[in-house]
């Protein structure tokens, strides 16, 4: 039978799509505009259905390390928070990285810094794709920009998760965190019991038994030469995931004279902005990258040589505009629109911006 | 068909869950919808307002310049959106709620003394419903039908004994609307 179409939050679809998925557990803690997540799960009560753990810790630090924990031995682990939040959770992440373990981690970006506001920002972009915690690591970034892209990436990002042993992130915003659209929510699937983890995840910490040796989760490694071998085989995974796993969407790109590159409801935003400029003779192309990190690189280049110019519009100062220019690395050039703060720009000033800018 | 509406008004008037209601009556028609709510500190007593769009086609951009119908149920909602409706567009006010009626000629203005209406029944929840029947008269953009099967959807199942009471004041505000 046909899922049914349902209307619901982008935070609600979430917390659905994780029951859906199977997961083991949440662990969070309650922040505008994101706290829906934690809300529906504790509605829906999972721990009575599929058994799994909802968890309000007595902080975001907490959260994390729970996560830690939870993803150390196997289990399928998640948390979410905004953006004060989840600079709390960058020393966790870090360590989840060095430690090499999946978990998926959902940030409904809202206006910084420090406590800043409650309303939509795409102002984490730098903090999720070049770092935010310390050391060389990379978080396989999914930039939702539709209700139905947040239930389905919670199974992309606990699947990409998983194959590279690595944390996920899903980069939403207020938008798409708090606005309702259709959604077909992904079919159940039933958690893994213990013995299907102990065969699918050898790495992790489920006990020993006496055929194999202890396993050891830890970020820890004192001897430098050791410490070097291991990063140099997190780039190797770093590069494969560059390879395989870029995802975007092209709207109206061909024999487009001049290219907009925008993320999650901004991409949105520009779409109606792109119908707009078209009605007045302007050939605007939208390229939405999905990941975020991989980054779309080649196929910004590609239109490098096809496009006039290029304009990364974003909900910040510019961020996601530095590694558009890497991509071209100076063949067009390309400027940068975006409002601050938590306003959202509308259709209409994107267009203005393109005619300033661009033409 | 393609409609976008801005419903304002005050916190507490109902303005979100009225645009709930004609988001699931979009759904049970099979069109394509998006609510987006202020979540904003001024959504705690201040103004709330909610942007619902309803089309045939994918819809672009939850964030709009400009609206087909604006439902206004405050001075300081019509101050903010009546530039907001498109030429030819309409504007739908509260007789209550509004003290300096709206004066661009470029639009259809009509009024409904819903807040009225609801005090007489002595039913203030009555005060969007009576609205979103006045809406629908002139804008039958969703059928009688589909909205009584959204409020089913919308509502919990606690609730469904006031799904009468909602059709009655849905009824009664297709009455009360009335053209400026």
């Amino acid at each position: 039978m046909a899922e049914e179409v349902k209307l619901m939050k982008g935070n609600e679809a979430i917390a659905h799509a994780a029951i859906r998925y199977g997961a083991d557990g949440y662990f969070g803690y309650p922040i505008t505009p994101q706290s829906e997540i934690m809300e529906t799960l504790m509605e829906e009560k999972p721990w009575e259905t599929t058994g799994m753990v909802v968890l309000q810790a007595e902080s975001e630090v907490a959260a994390i390390n729970m996560v830690y924990g939870g993803a150390g031995s196997g289990k399928a682990v998640m948390t979410s928070s905004s953006s004060p939040g989840i600079s709390l959770k960058q020393e966790g992440i870090s360590y989840l990285a060095g430690a090499e373990l999946p978990a998926l981690i959902v940030n409904v970006m809202r206006g910084g810094p420090g406590l800043g506001t409650i309303q939509p920002s795409q102002a984490d972009y730098f903090q999720t794709v070049k770092g935010g915690g310390h050391g060389d690591y990379r978080l396989i970034t999914l930039a939702p920009a539709s209700v139905q892209e947040m239930a389905d990436f919670v199974k992309l990002g606990f699947d990409l998760a998983f194959k590279y042993r690595n944390p996920a992130i899903i980069l939403a915003d207020g938008i798409i965190g708090q606005m309702m659209e259709k959604v077909v929510l992904p079919p159940f699937q039933p958690r893994l019991t213990d013995e299907q983890i102990r065969a699918a995840r050898p790495w992790a910490a489920t006990g020993k038994t006496k055929n194999r040796k202890r396993n050891v989760i830890t970020s820890l490694e004192l001897d430098p030469a050791r410490m070097e071998e291991n990063n140099i085989r997190f780039q190797a995974k770093y590069r494969e995931i560059e390879k395989n796993e870029v995802r975007y969407e092209e709207i109206g790109c061909e024999n487009a004279d001049y290219l907009i590159v925008a993320f999650g409801s901004m991409a949105r935003i520009c779409q109606k902005a792109q119908e707009l400029a078209r009605a007045e003779g302007i050939n605007v192309g939208v390229l939405r990258p999905i990941t975020l990190w991989p980054f779309p690189s080649e196929i910004i280049s590609h239109y490098a040589d096809k496009v006039k110019s290029m304009i990364s519009v974003e909900l910040n100062a510019g961020q996601m505009v530095e590694d558009v220019r890497l991509a071209v690395n100076g063949r067009v050039k390309v400027e940068h629109f975006g409002r601050l703060g938590g306003i959202v720009p509308t259709p209409d000033e994107v267009v203005n911006a393109i005619k300033e800018k661009l033409l | 068909m393609k409609e976008e509406i801005i419903i304002a008004g005050f916190g507490g008037q109902g303005v979100l869950s009225m645009g709930k209601i004609l988001a699931y009556s979009g759904l049970m028609e099979d069109k394509e919808v998006t609510w987006m709510p202020s979540y904003g500190p001024e959504q705690r007593g201040g103004t709330a307002n909610v942007t619902v769009i309803l089309s045939d086609e994918r819809i672009s951009s939850p964030v709009l310049n400009a609206f087909d119908t604006a439902i206004i149920l405050n001075q300081p909602s019509l101050e903010k959106f009546e530039s907001k409706v498109k030429p030819g567009g309409t504007l739908i006010y509260d007789g209550y709620g509004i003290h300096h009626a709206p004066s661009r000629t470029d639009i259809n203005i009509y009024c409904i003394d819903a807040m009225d209406a609801a005090t007489e029944m002595k039913n203030a929840k009555a005060f969007n419903m009576l609205v979103l029947g006045g809406l629908l008269k002139i804008k039958p953009i969703v059928t009688l039908d589909s909205v009584l099967k959204g409020l089913k959807k919308s509502l919990p199942e606690r609730h469904h004994h006031l799904i009468p009471m909602n059709e009655q004041a849905i009824l009664k505000g297709m009455e009360l609307i009335r053209k400026m």
